[in-house]
């Protein structure tokens, strides 16, 4: 075996036998997908629900056009009980002709949808039992708009976090505790090149970084998150490797100045989380001030998640990756240069 | 001994950091198959000597050559010829024994297969499959060992293999090294152990403070002593009176439990107190390393 195939092979059982390790590279972004894309899931989307006491021509009609959901009573007094305790924004009691709705008062926005929903349905009945020919006539059609559902922008942003973490973690640690131990000086007195060392490394953290692309895609494409991929998604890989090697020679640099592994991990971490949270892992960053748009311009992960966004979900092509691919790529290159002078192999 | 057949050469070799002098004015040579020692207390130089001798560290001054070529700068094609066991237990992360050989020998070329065969040598080979940090103490320094060998090299470097193991533990070591030296291997080790070093060493160079205060065999550095042989007997044995006037004996002195005669011949002594039927619990202490160190510095032998 070659030193770089062996040595490759020695750095990913070392990973794959290290259960922290795995539990922060997969479970726990895989954390912020599924509790983030379970809360958010239904944001927009719910169906406003009232009671229903009683039933007719306007009753059918609204369960017929699916717009509010209606949840049937017998009685008059446990449906308006369920508005009162602020369950129900409404209750519509049905007796003949006559129909009341009751509505909470708290709940504004929800009573007035109600209201107008069921006074349009009896307006249009009224109309259609005068036999008279309406003279204005009024269509409503679905528009599939820009604004993403959460899993759709939660997805390239919890992957790009995901895979900066781990490889900033990875090459920092590494570093660091081969350092310590004594692991370099030992290289360093074996006839193996230094790229063959560091190219080894940098391709376990590539095949890390692709298999949680895989698990955490497959885990938002599950039907109960729903993520939607766009036809060129496969040109996330590129961006997913290119980011990849930008951690890890922010790792590296990280490394060079640690000397123990604790203080390389809180100096990771003191770099990677409030550059997660500036740059759009949690919440699309389009939602910021100005001011933290400008600033979050600065990190190459708001890069990384503006490409994986793009290509993943919002079905950009090619010309979408020009700009993250060559921040990453400057950044790469800069962070690298600047680790090397600084690079020491002991202590 | 001409230097072209010597494993290791080292002339007037020197480093200091800021005013410590840490290593002041170092020779010597070690022949090829040699066990060589190093030996001095914490502090004295010995590691950065042998950091200066491997290649880890440029000597500020002086010259060390390795069959017959410098280490320094780093010397890729003199490389595979050494094998160095470092001070701190250096190995792979959650790798077990086998793989770890199996790593180190593949940075040299060597076959899987070749590598685990080592652990026989350093008697781990029911450990093949444990992973490197459930071993004990002594089973890392054998591991160490093993993967500083696995690439057959002529010249092995030892950095305090026997340290802060227990004594059970250095002493199968010490059968590992001398299994090492059959296979006709130059090994250069240091230690803080004197009696070790003097029963495992051809040659001990002692150090103290960065310098060589003395270079010799063993048995050659404790004859040169002078010092006088300690025979001790059970109290009450014979009166101090008595063994004082022994021929031979230098002194003699009592405490609660036993009396001490010195003296530099042994033999008349030990047949006087045959014939008189002495010989109960009777022990026999000649000089070691650590009189010679007392007597080289004036201080006694501390580890």
């Amino acid at each position: 075996m070659t030193a770089f195939k062996s040595l490759s092979v020695a750095m990913l059982k070392g990973f794959i036998r290290d259960k922290v390790t795995l539990f922060f590279t997969f479970l726990f972004p895989l954390m912020f997908l599924v509790i983030f894309g379970l809360i958010l899931r239904d944001v927009g989307t719910d169906k406003t629900r009232i009671a229903v006491v009683g039933d007719g021509q306007i009753v059918s009609a609204l369960r017929d056009s699916g717009v509010l959901e209606l949840e049937p009573y017998n009685d008059e007094n446990a449906a308006v009980q369920k508005v009162k305790d602020g369950d129900l924004p409404a209750a519509l009691i049905v007796r003949g002709q006559q129909l009341d709705l009751r509505f909470a008062q708290s709940d504004q926005v929800g009573s007035a949808t109600v209201v107008g929903i069921v006074n349009g349905f009896v307006d249009k009945a009224n109309l259609a039992a005068t036999g008279q020919p309406p003279r204005f006539t009024f269509a409503a059609e679905k528009v599939e708009d820009a604004s993403l559902k959460p899993i759709q922008y939660l997805t390239p942003g919890i992957l790009s976090w995901g895979v900066a973490v781990s490889a900033v973690f990875g090459s920092a640690l590494t570093l660091v505790s081969w350092r310590r131990k004594q692991v370099l000086r030992r290289i360093r007195l074996a006839p193996v090149s230094a790229t063959a060392v560091l190219s080894s490394r940098v391709l376990v953290s590539t095949g890390v970084a692709l298999v949680q692309g895989a698990i955490f895609v497959g885990i938002a494409m599950l039907p109960v998150f729903g993520l939607q991929l766009s036809g060129s998604w496969w040109l996330a890989i590129p961006l997913l490797l290119l980011g990849t090697i930008a951690f890890f020679a922010l790792g590296m640099l990280v490394g060079a100045f640690a000397k123990t592994e604790e203080a390389a991990s809180a100096a990771a971490n003191i770099v990677v989380l409030p550059m997660a949270f500036l740059s759009g892992t949690f919440f699309p960053v389009e939602q910021a001030p100005g001011w933290l748009q400008a600033v979050s311009k600065i990190f190459p992960l708001r890069h990384m998640n503006d490409g994986m966004l793009n290509v993943l979900v919002r079905g950009k092509g090619i010309e979408a990756l020009l700009l993250p691919g060559a921040v990453l790529i400057g950044f790469t290159l800069v962070i690298a240069f600047i680790a090397s002078r600084v690079f020491k192999w002991e202590e | 001994m001409t230097e072209e057949r010597s494993a290791v050469v080292v002339r007037d070799i020197r480093k200091s950091y800021g005013g410590l002098k840490a290593v002041d004015g170092v020779s010597f040579t070690v022949a090829e198959g040699e066990f060589f020692g190093i030996l001095g207390p914490n502090g004295a130089g010995k590691t950065t000597t042998l950091e200066i001798i491997e290649g880890l560290r440029e000597p500020d001054s002086g010259e060390v050559r390795l069959l017959g070529e410098s280490p320094w700068p780093r010397n890729v094609k003199l490389l595979p010829r050494i094998g160095v066991q470092l001070q701190a237990s250096s190995f792979f992360e959650k790798l077990t024994a086998k793989e770890q050989l199996q790593t180190f020998g593949s940075l040299y070329g060597v076959s899987a297969g070749t590598a685990a065969d080592m652990l026989e040598l350093v008697g781990l080979a029911d450990k093949a499959n444990e992973q490197e940090n459930k071993l004990s103490g002594g089973q890392r320094q054998r591991l160490s060992i093993a993967c500083a060998l696995v690439h057959d090299p002529d010249i092995v470097f030892l950095d305090e293999p026997t340290a802060a193991l227990d004594p059970q533990a250095r002493r199968n070591l010490w059968d590992v090294l001398r299994a090492i030296k059959a296979r006709g291997k130059t090994i250069v080790y240091t230690t803080h152990y004197l009696d070790e070093a003097e029963i495992l060493c051809d040659r001990v160079a002692i150090m103290d403070t960065g310098r060589i205060l003395a270079l010799d065999p063993p048995a050659v550095l404790v004859r040169g002593l002078d010092a006088p042989t300690h025979v001790t007997l059970q109290k009450g044995v014979m009166s101090v009176a008595d063994a004082s006037a022994m021929d031979g004996v230098e002194e003699a002195h009592e405490d609660e439990v036993s009396l001490t005669i010195s003296t530099r011949r042994p033999a008349p002594v030990l047949s006087a107190l045959a014939e008189r039927g002495a010989l109960d619990g009777l022990q026999v202490r000649t000089a070691t390393l650590e009189d010679v160190f007392l007597n080289l510095t004036g201080r006694e032998y501390r580890a």
